[in-house]
């Protein structure tokens, strides 16, 4: 976020927030792109490697021998852009921040990019800027860089952002989705569902209402108590986002050749979101979360993960939902509540209301 | 076929149309097929329309023929 | 989830398991066709059929509307949304639909067709006044639950004086659907299916009542029992329909009764009527025409019917002719004994219409039982060699 300053003595008008709209000179790199970074971005992301100017932040990083990194991307589009439990500022820090933390990471630092539509008012991209902040703050990581564009009317939906994070592994952590082996356990750390249900409840079109609201959050926390508490026999964790848990368990399953039994009866569901489902003839199995993750962990260090994740805020509704089985053709199955077996399978194309 | 669910009715609304409630998921639909619909009735929802009103004596009497049939297994 | 989760009780499902096993006689077959999708999603997403003894044999239907429409009206419902000046809103259901040349709705939005996807004739109501300038054309499709909805919007338009909203009419019968698989020995037209009985339809017969069922036990000698779409209905139904059989009875029962009245919704039946009359014939996708199987608008209503309002090429479409779907929804074969199934046809990519819905037989296998073939596969094979 690279900016300049104005002359000295020249007291130029402040953004007006509260009423003004992004225009295309906010993206053409002169005055008025820097003067959306400071007073916008600069303010809401505050840390001394932005404060410096650059275009690039420039850090030390202190590895341990042994020590990996990783390095995450994610794009984050949605409608609305503000739904009961979050927004898209907040969102977009939890999901690579998440993203990194299932690897095994700490999470050090991200990078933040948005395109933005002409048009968009100030005062909402101000208040995903402080939502990106506080989220940012919350989990102890900092936006160091980023980038700003701003495209014409119609060529984007309000505001997109891109963010790219980076984190440390510690020595001795190897986590892969090929790693899962017949005999381990499959762990959920809450209630499934809760994301796509707050967000399908916001948007006009489906008219209906709920409490629900997104479970976004960052999970750097839950993950670095399951690492201590799983060492080795945690193989490795997976946020269930889009696809829900029924994608993240087959891409599991299809990456570490191996099939997957689950319980339904031991998969959280809440009763406004189950209830909302039936309405909208949706498997809670196929929607979306923000802020839960899938871990497979080796049979005798599973009670051990699962008390860790039940002491974070975040993990306090942990369960084991399953079983990691030799299967070759990699089927997900689950005993049904009724002693019955079912296949569970990727959604087939995009999740859509269904009336039959 | 023909996804519809139970809701309970909470209030009627002007226009034939009703607020329905299903464990605390609230929505907007029309009871223009049922007529005489009540606060407090359970009707059957299919794409924002009451089909028809639950029996709740009949209802009774299903679950304990139910019952019956899963006794002496 | 009140009159609803005390239908979902898996310990009551394995008792009433325990008495269909205890009650059906070990030397007879028990063929029974759920005619509904809903039915067909409740067994499969219940795993119902792992409780039922071997010799007790659900079959799945064609009581998908997604389903048994044909590749040639998704052709011309995307040529509808070709017109520059059409809005065409329908059901979600509908969107991937694959329709000729690879092409869908979904993709006909791609291409820049205003397709909208609405949960309630209420929500292309709305668009249509909302966007005067747009003509707002209704995708209809169901069978008769859905056209009472379809049949209200239209009566709504009238009353409000909305010119630029229609309707393309889909809407299909399911007696007529019934009355085709019982004659298909008489006509040949359909394989001839062997069937103990019929788990009739939930929220069709909330709409039509059961009475329309009574031919099929008089005329044909047929078992129906009108069955709720939650799990332990179907299960209580499946007791019902061993006991008909057992009893040599062949009747229409009613285990819906807290839904389903022997006349049916009268209002909703009249307001259809009013507004809709029979087809001479409609094509079912996988069935082929059935004679008076479906509706279209009445001459009084005709500025409401896209189908008089817009010229629409006709289109030529047929089915994959490799496509067992005639052969699945008739009974006479099991989805994985179709040799499209799992290889080129898939819920991605749909070839029948059996694949096409979550409801639809293969999808339904696809998605839910696909597991289940390979034992069934060995278990065929061991008994060959025996």
């Amino acid at each position: 976020m690279s900016g300049e300053h104005g002359e000295p003595r020249l007291r130029r008008r402040r953004l007006d927030v509260a009423g003004g709209r992004v225009d295309m000179s906010h993206g053409a790199g002169g005055r008025a792109s820097a003067q959306l970074i400071d007073e916008i971005f600069r303010d809401a992301f505050s840390n001394e490697w932005l404060a410096q100017g650059n275009d690039q932040a420039a850090f030390r990083v202190d590895l341990p021998p042994g020590a990996r990194m990783v390095m995450a991307t994610d794009a984050h589009v949605i409608t609305p852009l503000f739904f009961p439990g979050g927004d898209i500022g907040a969102l977009s820090v939890h999901g690579t921040i998440n993203d990194v933390a299932v690897g095994g990471a700490v999470p050090l630092h991200l990078a933040a990019t948005f395109v933005i539509e002409e048009g968009f008012p100030l005062a909402d991209l101000k208040r995903i800027a402080e939502s990106m902040g506080r989220a940012a703050r919350e989990a102890g990581v900092a936006i160091v860089t980023g980038d700003t564009k701003v495209v014409e009317r119609g060529k984007a939906d309000g505001v997109f952002i891109t963010t790219t994070g980076i984190g440390i592994v510690p020595p001795g952590i190897e986590l892969g989705g090929d790693r899962a082996k017949p005999g381990d356990v499959v762990l959920l750390s809450g209630s499934i569902g809760d994301h796509g249900v707050a967000i399908m409840a916001s948007r006009e079109n489906l008219g209906f209402e709920t409490a629900v609201v997104s479970d976004s959050a960052a999970l750097h926390r839950l993950t670095a108590a399951m690492v201590a508490a799983g060492g080795t026999g945690l193989r490795l964790m997976r946020d269930p986002t889009r696809g829900g848990l029924a994608a993240t368990l087959n891409e599991i399953a299809h990456q570490s050749k191996v099939g997957i039994r689950i319980r339904e009866d031991d998969v959280p569901v809440a009763p406004q979101v189950a209830a909302a489902c039936e309405l909208l003839g949706l498997d809670p199995l196929n929607v979306a979360n923000e802020g839960k993750l899938v871990a497979v962990v080796a049979a005798e260090r599973a009670e051990a993960v699962l008390a860790a994740m039940r002491a974070d805020p975040n993990g306090i509704r942990a369960v084991a939902i399953g079983e990691v089985i030799e299967d070759d053709r990699f089927f997900v199955q689950m005993t049904t509540a009724f002693g019955g077996g079912r296949i569970v399978d990727w959604l087939a194309g995009e999740q859509l209301p269904r009336i039959c | 076929m023909c996804l519809a669910i139970p809701a309970l009715v909470h209030e009627l609304l002007p226009d034939g149309m009703a607020k329905v409630g299903l464990d605390g998921v609230l929505k907007e639909i029309s009871t223009a097929l049922v007529p005489n619909v009540a606060v407090g009735d359970y009707v059957v929802v299919h794409v924002g329309y009451a089909l028809t009103r639950i029996d709740a004596a009949e209802a009774e009497r299903t679950l304990a023929l139910l019952a019956e049939a899963g006794a002496h297994a | 989830m009140k009159h609803v989760d005390e239908y979902r009780n898996g310990a009551l499902a394995r008792s009433i398991a325990a008495t269909i096993a205890r009650e059906a006689d070990p030397a007879r077959l028990y063929r029974f066709m759920e005619f509904c999708g809903g039915h067909t999603h409740a067994i499969s997403r219940y795993g119902l059929e792992d409780l039922l003894p071997e010799n007790v044999r659900l079959i799945h239907g064609p009581g998908c509307p997604v389903c048994v429409l044909p590749v040639g009206r998704i052709d011309e419902a995307i040529g509808l949304a070709r017109h520059p000046k059409v809005t065409l809103c329908t059901y979600a259901d509908l969107m991937r639909v694959p329709a000729s040349g690879g092409s869908s709705l979904i993709r006909a939005k791609a291409e820049g067709c205003d397709v909208r996807m609405v949960y309630s004739t209420l929500d292309a109501l709305r668009i249509a006044e909302a966007e005067p300038d747009r003509e707002v054309v209704f995708l209809a499709i169901g069978f008769e639950t859905t056209t009472p909805p379809t049949a209200l919007a239209i009566r709504a338009a009238e009353a409000r004086g909305l010119a630029n909203f229609s309707v393309f009419s889909n809407h299909v019968l399911t007696p007529s659907a019934i009355r085709a698989i019982l004659e298909a020995p008489k006509t040949g037209r359909l394989p001839p299916v062997a069937l103990e009985g019929f788990i009739g339809p939930a929220h069709v017969s909330v709409v039509i009542g059961w009475k329309p069922y009574e031919v099929f036990a008089t005329e044909f000698g047929q078992r129906i029992v009108v069955s709720g779409f939650e799990p332990l209905d179907v299960m209580q139904s499946v007791l019902m329909l061993v006991r008909q059989v057992n009893e040599g009875r062949t009747e229409v029962e009613n285990q819906y009764v807290r839904a389903v009245v022997p006349e049916g919704n009268r209002a909703a039946i009249e307001l259809v009527d009013e507004i809709f009359e029979l087809r001479d014939a409609f094509e079912w996708r996988g069935l082929g025409s059935i004679p008076h199987s479906a509706l279209k608008l009445r001459e009084k209503y005709a500025r409401f019917d896209a189908e008089r309002r817009f010229t629409i090429p006709p289109s030529a479409a047929k089915d994959n002719p490799a496509c067992e779907c005639g052969l699945i929804l008739t009974g006479a074969k099991l989805p994985a004994d179709c040799r499209l199934f799992g290889t080129v046809c898939s819920p991605e990519t749909p070839m029948g219409s059996c694949m096409v819905s979550s409801e639809g037989a293969c999808a339904a296998h696809w998605t839910y039982g696909r597991f289940r073939d390979r034992a069934r596969r060995a278990a065929t094979t061991r008994g060959g060699a025996a």
